[in-house]
């Protein structure tokens, strides 16, 4: 399915982003493929959700953000999907998944309740994202792995050109974002949108990246994931250049500790 | 009008049902109630029940500045001046400045104190006392007509902002990925919740608006799951504490508002009790 329409794709050409006098992103350019998962890492500070926030529409860009399909032809609308990294939300609001996903799909206000057929498209959401057994749990009751993958249900719908995953820090366990990943995989296969990943798990990224871009203000690199790991600019970027990577979850290089294997043995030699 | 009496007469056969003040009193309080306690759900859920209780203090201000300016009406210097403050503090709010209870605290009581200047001057403060504790008894059938109209209105357009402000409430960013306009509905909130207010502080008072708004969507939040069963609730608990109110108020005599009240707070400390049990 891929390969019928390789070229389609979001185009990212020269953008930047400037606040407060401040340059948060300069010359990023990329290629967000159609049916494929492509990641970005970088270290705190990076410009990474800078990247994701000007993609939404939310902060202005210079440069272009074009979506051309597989003929070359430029789509004049891009419709995006976000799942946010967190959700600081009132956890005790007395509202449920079913509620939420409600208010999102129709416009009958929800304290009147929900319509069947609502409903139905409600639990088909969830059913996309393993979570129909979330139905009528309290919002505020759901763990960080179940709430992303609401999240998530409501980010595919209506099924998006670009889905956007800022993947959690905290709040999600090891277990919960394999499951979660694994999702988006099958969604991936199965809609053929292009999906991209701000990770801050450099070990699953390898596993599950089509393409990974090392961001530090503008694009240092990117390519496949082996590439990208191999590169100078990674090792300089988290001081290591090991291809096993043992570290589960990064905060930023200070929380970095990578055991460097055998595999480390071609002739890179890890940063102090 | 007269065949409504007539259906109180028959559904409570009881002395106090007798007098027409004590029929217009309950039909009001029918009337005012459930569109508060709608309303107070989301403001529960917004955390801005310090805001609404700000927001009905200003109602002095409004009346004073009418005064001064010569408008003829309490109720549309209240109306005008609830909208304009509400907007206000709303933008403040917004933009996240500076600590938004703070600035609500100052606004409230600059307002009050200002209300109280321009009222009190001369010494003429009595004959504005009876905003701080309201009046639901001295209610008449042209008010009731004006009570139905607001409510009416009032649910249709909380139904139409509903879902949206259940989004902004939840993440604003997210709401706005989806085509929320937040700070539009939560500014369209905000002055329905300070019409609301004020179009009801003549018959409840500046001092016990806000417990109104308040009180029944705090009590339901306790023992509610879902949106449809806060809604449900807290407009319940209002309207049996409106009604276990008012005749309260008649048996011992006292004041409609502050038993009104009471009841609802007495709902409140129960659900508090109930909540372990229940959610």
């Amino acid at each position: 399915m891929s390969s019928q329409c390789s070229l389609c794709r979001i185009a990212l050409e020269n953008v930047s982003v400037t606040r407060g006098g401040q340059t948060l992103l300069t010359d990023v350019n990329m290629h967000i493929h159609c049916g494929q998962l492509t990641v970005i890492i970088g270290q705190n500070g990076a410009g990474k959700t800078t990247l994701v926030r000007a993609l939404l529409g939310e902060f202005t860009h210079g440069g272009a953000i074009r979506h051309v399909d597989s003929d070359g032809r430029e789509v004049p609308r891009l419709r995006t999907g976000y799942v946010p990294q967190h959700l600081a939300f009132d956890k005790e609001m007395p509202v449920t998944v079913e509620d939420f996903l409600a208010a999102n799909f129709t416009r009958r206000p929800v304290w009147t309740g929900v319509s069947r057929r609502t409903r139905e498209k409600v639990v088909e959401a969830l059913r996309a994202v393993d979570g129909e057994a979330l139905l009528k749990r309290p919002l505020g009751r759901c763990s960080g792995g179940e709430l992303q993958r609401v999240l998530l249900a409501l980010a595919i719908h209506p099924t998006p050109d670009l889905l956007v995953l800022d993947e959690p820090v905290s709040g999600v366990d090891q277990n919960g974002l394999k499951m979660f990943l694994d999702t988006v995989a099958r969604l991936k296969a199965q809609h053929h949108m292009a999906i991209l990943l701000v990770s801050h798990d450099l070990s699953l990224v390898q596993k599950y990246a089509d393409h990974v871009a090392l961001l530090d203000k503008s694009v240092l690199i990117q390519g496949t994931p082996d590439t990208v790991y191999h590169s100078p600019e990674f090792q300089r970027i988290f001081g290591v250049g090991a291809r096993n990577l043992q570290s589960t979850r990064i905060h930023g290089a200070d929380r970095w500790t990578p055991r460097v294997t055998s595999d480390a043995a071609d002739g890179e030699v890890p940063e102090a | 009008m007269n065949v409504i009496y007539a259906i109180i007469d028959f559904l409570l056969p009881f002395e106090a049902f007798e007098w027409t003040f004590m029929k217009n009193a309950l039909l009001a309080i029918l009337l005012l109630t459930p569109l508060l306690a709608l309303l107070g759900t989301m403001a529960v859920n917004q955390q801005m029940a310090f805001f609404s209780d700000a927001l009905g203090h200003s109602a002095l201000t409004g009346i004073g500045l009418g005064v001064v300016l010569g408008v003829s009406s309490d109720l549309l210097a209240m109306l005008v001046f609830g909208v304009v403050w509400a907007l206000l503090i709303c933008r403040i709010k917004q933009t996240g400045a500076t600590s938004t209870d703070t600035v609500i605290s100052v606004f409230s009581s600059t307002s009050v104190a200002a209300g109280l200047l321009i009222l009190s001057r001369g010494g003429g403060f009595a004959k504005y006392s009876s905003l701080l504790v309201g009046d639901v008894l001295a209610v008449t059938a042209q008010d009731l007509l004006w009570l139905l109209v607001a409510l009416i209105a009032g649910i249709i357009l909380w139904a139409v902002m509903y879902n949206r402000l259940l989004m902004a409430s939840i993440s604003p960013s997210l709401a706005r990925t989806r085509g929320v306009r937040v700070q539009l509905v939560e500014c369209a909130f905000v002055v329905l919740v300070a019409v609301a207010v004020m179009l009801s502080i003549k018959w409840v008072g500046v001092m016990l608006i806000n417990a109104l708004l308040i009180l029944p969507a705090a009590a339901a939040r306790n023992v509610a799951r879902s949106s449809r069963q806060h809604a449900l609730i807290s407009v319940i608990i209002a309207l049996v504490c409106g009604f276990a109110g008012l005749v309260s108020s008649y048996a011992w005599d006292t004041t409609v508002g502050a038993a009104i009240v009471l009841w609802a707070a007495g709902c409140y400390f129960i659900s508090l009790g109930l909540r372990r049990f229940i959610r």
